[in-house]
């Protein structure tokens, strides 16, 4: 069974490198026996939106061993990556987290001449550039803390130099969730989350490296201040920004705070909330109970993010090649397809294609009308035909993005601020 | 003489040992810690005020300090009442023993579900759309549903009150049913009335068992943070809650300051409320 889905998955990687020689180098000898394969458990944690038990079962399936989930909330899995690296082999962390935890030394780099498909992963993860005439947003984008010198490797570096901190898998551009049913008007600005018409409906995530992002696109959207670089603020800019809100939330702007992306579902479709910093998989959530929930494009752009597999430093011998296995499946296609159904982009978008319908591809990628029914993973209908995605094509939305997820310089005074903000 | 001393401290070993790991060690280690300095993702040995500091020079600490004191107080005087009420039912108008304990074991039937469970049902029930807001429309009460039923420090009160009014209710109840059903005769005989029996027989009788009660709800309301954290939707904080955004954030050593500061408050208030009752005496 395991060797033949291993055949299987050769051959078919052996295709699309375009020769058997490119997919020898690029997959050095299958490094296991099948039967022993069996016997190995790779646990990894991260956050819900990528830890899905069908990628699990999936795994069993197609590689034969088994696959532990954990999903927890961001700062969880911050905290779990930097404070208990015996607790995983694999870290499905995002980017700005890779910058806060990489110096603890828990994680090791990754070969990618061992990475299949390391040529297709998208440029925003290698070069930085989306495509050649791009500008590179502010904060923290994942090509500055992609790469480091080797396998052991401290420091971040800015070029390709053949040592991946984390294999990219997934990213997406972030924007205000919105229920234009009790809205009743257009929603075109970052601003409109302070403005005081929603007033006790709004909501923002409580989760540091990411909230400040959005407080600061509301902060100049509202022409209060323009930040040189929001993905590097000064003392000064977070007291400004974070003074902003706390007044916001002492004149009860906010309904509540959420840190998981469940709880912002549950406040989106109780009607709790109208307006809110969202993620792509809520909205998917909230619109298949059949609730009206739109992933509002603004005029200032979007805040980005980006996630990807980290090795814990402690894997080595046969699961560590068994860990190389399951990141050259994971980017194979079949999991990529699979978020890219939920909203996300895939980090190696020619291979997701093919395990997705035509149809599928034109409207989570490419922004063109929908001919049939959108169903999300697990089957429930998310838009009908003739109807086109939020935001629109893949380089309208990520060609918009203006600031990624940070960790700043000042990210321990930032922190303190933050919950001072929380409790205030 | 000796040898008996020597079996005394052998038969106190084993807890003082248990104490001694899992009380005295940890609680040194926050301590310690709670000098130490942190980067993004570790912390490190040092002596630094620096915690303390930025704790104790924040108004929003004092804010934060005054708001747990403030769901302290209004938790324990409805548990209180409740409590009180509850016990004094049982304990003196059920007649019959097994009525008693059936009612009793009633009591805690709901105690037998996740605390948890038991506090995040109160959300969908009392949200904007809830069917409080809901039922009070149709039955013509209300015109707009009432925000501060979620999300506020009455949502989370009253989930403090319905999860910890049970710990008010078995200590009192405990220390009534040991009450001499003489004594209420003899006030009854000399004429006292009701109000008159509660306020000077019963009340005085009952005061250890309030006191342990109150320690009970105090030290939990106090050291609390899930439930102001889902009740309040983050929207308002106590000490509990000052400590889970630290840790969180890795912050440990700040955490660490923050929990001994707390545990330093709640031992004072401990203490005083100690010095009005002798709680071994009356045991």
């Amino acid at each position: 069974m395991t060797t033949i889905s291993k055949v299987r998955y050769s051959r078919r990687a052996m295709l699309k490198a375009g020769g058997a020689a490119v997919a020898a180098a690029a997959l050095p000898a299958p490094m296991v026996w099948g039967q022993e394969t069996k016997n190995i458990t790779l646990r990894q944690f991260g956050t819900g939106v990528s830890n899905l038990n069908d990628v699990a079962l999936k795994v069993k399936e197609d590689l034969g061993f088994n696959l532990e989930m954990t999903a927890l909330d961001t700062d969880s899995v911050t905290q779990r990556a930097a404070t208990q690296p015996n607790s995983f082999d694999i870290a499905d962390i995002e980017y700005f987290i890779c910058k806060k935890v990489w110096a603890a030394g828990n994680l090791q780099a990754m070969d990618t001449s061992k990475i299949a498909q390391y040529d297709n992963i998208a440029g925003t993860f290698r070069s930085g550039l989306l495509t050649p005439e791009s500008t590179i947003a502010q904060g923290t984008a994942p090509h500055t803390v992609g790469f480091t010198t080797g396998v052991d490797g401290t420091e971040f570096v800015q070029e390709e130099s053949g040592w991946m901190t984390l294999i990219p898998t997934i990213y997406n551009a972030d924007t205000l969730g919105i229920r234009p049913d009790l809205i009743g008007r257009p929603i075109n600005n970052w601003s409109e989350l302070l403005n005081p018409e929603f007033k006790g409906k709004a909501s923002i995530l409580d989760i540091s490296s990411i909230g400040i992002m959005d407080m600061a696109l509301v902060v100049e959207s509202m022409g209060e201040y323009t930040y040189p670089d929001k993905g590097n603020m000064t003392k000064e800019e977070i007291d400004l920004t974070l003074g902003i809100f706390t007044e916001a939330k002492k004149n009860g702007q906010f309904r509540a705070f959420w840190k998981s992306f469940d709880e912002s579902v549950n406040l989106m479709a109780s009607g709790e909330v109208v307006i809110q910093s969202m993620w792509s998989p809520a909205i998917t959530a909230v619109r298949s109970q059949g609730i009206p929930c739109v992933y509002q494009p603004l005029e200032e752009g979007y805040r980005s993010w980006g996630g990807g597999l980290g090795l814990s430093a402690s894997l080595s011998g046969m699961e560590l090649d068994a860990a190389y296995e399951y990141i050259n499946w994971y980017l194979s296609g079949w999991v990529g397809g699979y978020l890219m159904r939920q909203g996300y982009y895939s980090a190696v978008p020619t291979t997701s294609k093919e395990f997705m319908s035509e149809d599928e591809w034109g409207y989570w990628y490419e922004g063109k009308e929908s001919k049939g029914d959108i169903v999300s993973p697990t089957g429930a209908k998310l838009a009908g035909p003739g109807e086109v995605r939020d935001g629109g094509s893949f380089l309208d939305r990520m060609g918009s993005v203006v600031c990624w997820n940070s960790v700043m310089d000042e990210n321990q005074y930032m922190v303190r601020k933050w919950n001072e903000f929380i409790a205030a | 003489m000796r040898n008996n001393s020597v079996i005394g401290w052998l038969l106190a070993a084993p807890l003082s040992l248990v104490l001694l790991v899992f009380l005295v060690l940890p609680i040194a280690m926050i301590f310690v810690v709670s000098f130490w300095g942190a980067t993004e993702w570790s912390i490190y040995p040092a002596i630094l005020l620096d915690n303390y500091e930025f704790l104790l020079t924040s108004d929003v600490t004092y804010r934060v300090f005054f708001n747990t004191f403030k769901y302290a107080a209004i938790t324990w005087a409805f548990t209180l009442l409740i409590g009180f009420a509850v016990a004094y039912y049982l304990a003196f108008h059920i007649r019959s023993l097994t009525w008693q304990i059936a009612l009793f074991l009633l009591c805690t039937i709901p105690f037998l579900t996740s605390n948890i469970i038991r506090m995040i049902s109160w959300i969908p029930f009392l949200g904007r759309n809830g069917i409080a807001n809901s039922t009070l429309i149709s039955m013509g009460v209300i015109d707009e549903p009432l925000e501060w039923l979620l999300f506020s420090d009455f949502s989370v009160i009253l989930a403090f009150v319905h999860l910890y009014t049970l710990f008010m209710v078995v200590p009192i109840f405990n220390t009534m049913m040991r009450i001499d059903k003489s004594l209420i005769e003899a006030a009854a005989d000399s004429g006292a009335t009701g109000w008159q029996t509660l306020r000077h027989v019963i009340i005085p009788l009952t005061k250890s068992g309030i006191m342990i009660g109150t320690i009970f709800v105090v030290a939990l309301v106090m050291g609390d943070f899930i439930t102001v954290r889902f009740m309040s939707g983050s929207q308002s904080a106590n000490m509990g809650r000052l400590i889970q955004n630290d840790i969180a954030l890795l912050q440990y050593p700040s955490a660490s300051a923050t929990a001994v500061i707390l545990l330093i408050t709640v031992l004072l208030l401990i203490g005083t409320l100690l010095r009005f009752v002798d709680i071994r005496k009356e045991l």
